[in-house]
């Protein structure tokens, strides 16, 4: 096969182009997409509602590596007003799933709260979906002054 | 690894129909699969996965745990309790390993 200059421009060009996408794929990190696909297992396509669901976030975080975070619905947790699991994401770390709270009847409110890591500056999503198929979200911004994922 | 060593708070005792809160700590590094050693190997993923508390062999709340959630993870949750009786608390390892603790609670 004969290639001039041009093509052999074009072939290369398109090589290194390949080598980008291909190497940014790699090390993807979570984004909102990330998140938003994700939440979509939960909800099942459906757009989840504003409010009820309460997301307790610090507005600034010294330290990424242990970052406060609660959850809590407004529920009676009886009959069918029953939260099943509250879901929490964070758009900027290498995965977007933190952790998923599972409620029963006999947790008696549905809060709960734990210590989670984050990256870098970014928001925070928390998704509640109840018994009856019904899903809430909640997001904040935390700004992290030093990020918690480590080399 | 350092020894794995569960804490948890629960109230003695409690009145019938009371929502308590339980408290629960457990010393895990929880090495997310994302920091790289002085070499430039990256440093295998080894987290607590699962948690699980129950009361008298009822499921009460349980967490799917992901690598973002920080070292010696920390939960913070509710349980009804209508009856005395024994809270069970189950962390799962990524190697497999399995801690447990229990604590009684009087409800009068």
């Amino acid at each position: 096969m004969n290639i001039n200059r041009r093509q052999a421009l074009t072939l290369s060009a398109g090589a290194a182009l390949f080598a980008v996408t291909g190497m940014s794929a790699g090390s993807a990190r979570a984004d909102a997409a990330a998140v938003d696909k994700a939440m979509m297992e939960i909800t099942g396509g459906a757009t989840p509602e504003e409010g009820k669901l309460t997301l307790n976030a610090p507005e600034i975080a010294e330290n990424g590596n242990t970052v406060p975070i609660g959850v809590s619905v407004d529920s009676a947790m009886e009959g069918d007003d029953i939260v099943e699991s509250i879901t929490i994401f964070a758009e900027g770390n290498p995965e977007p799933s933190v952790i998923t709270f599972n409620f029963t009847p006999m947790s008696g409110e549905a809060t709960a709260s734990t210590r989670m890591r984050l990256a870098k500056t970014q928001n925070v999503v928390a998704l509640a979906k109840m018994k009856d198929g019904k899903t809430y979200m909640a997001k904040s911004e935390v700004k992290v002054t030093i990020g918690g994922c480590g080399g | 690894m350092a020894k794995v060593k569960p804490r948890v708070k629960v109230p003695k005792t409690a009145s019938a129909g009371e929502v308590i809160t339980i408290k629960t700590l457990i010393s895990h590094k929880m090495e997310s699969g994302q920091r790289k050693d002085s070499d430039g190997k990256a440093i295998p993923r080894q987290i607590i996965n699962k948690f699980t508390a129950e009361f008298n062999g009822q499921p009460v709340f349980s967490a799917d745990i992901h690598p973002a959630v920080s070292a010696n993870p920390y939960l913070e949750f509710t349980a009804k309790v209508s009856e005395s009786g024994k809270f069970t608390f189950t962390w799962v390892d990524d190697d497999g390993s399995v801690y447990t603790d229990e604590q009684e609670i009087a409800v009068s």
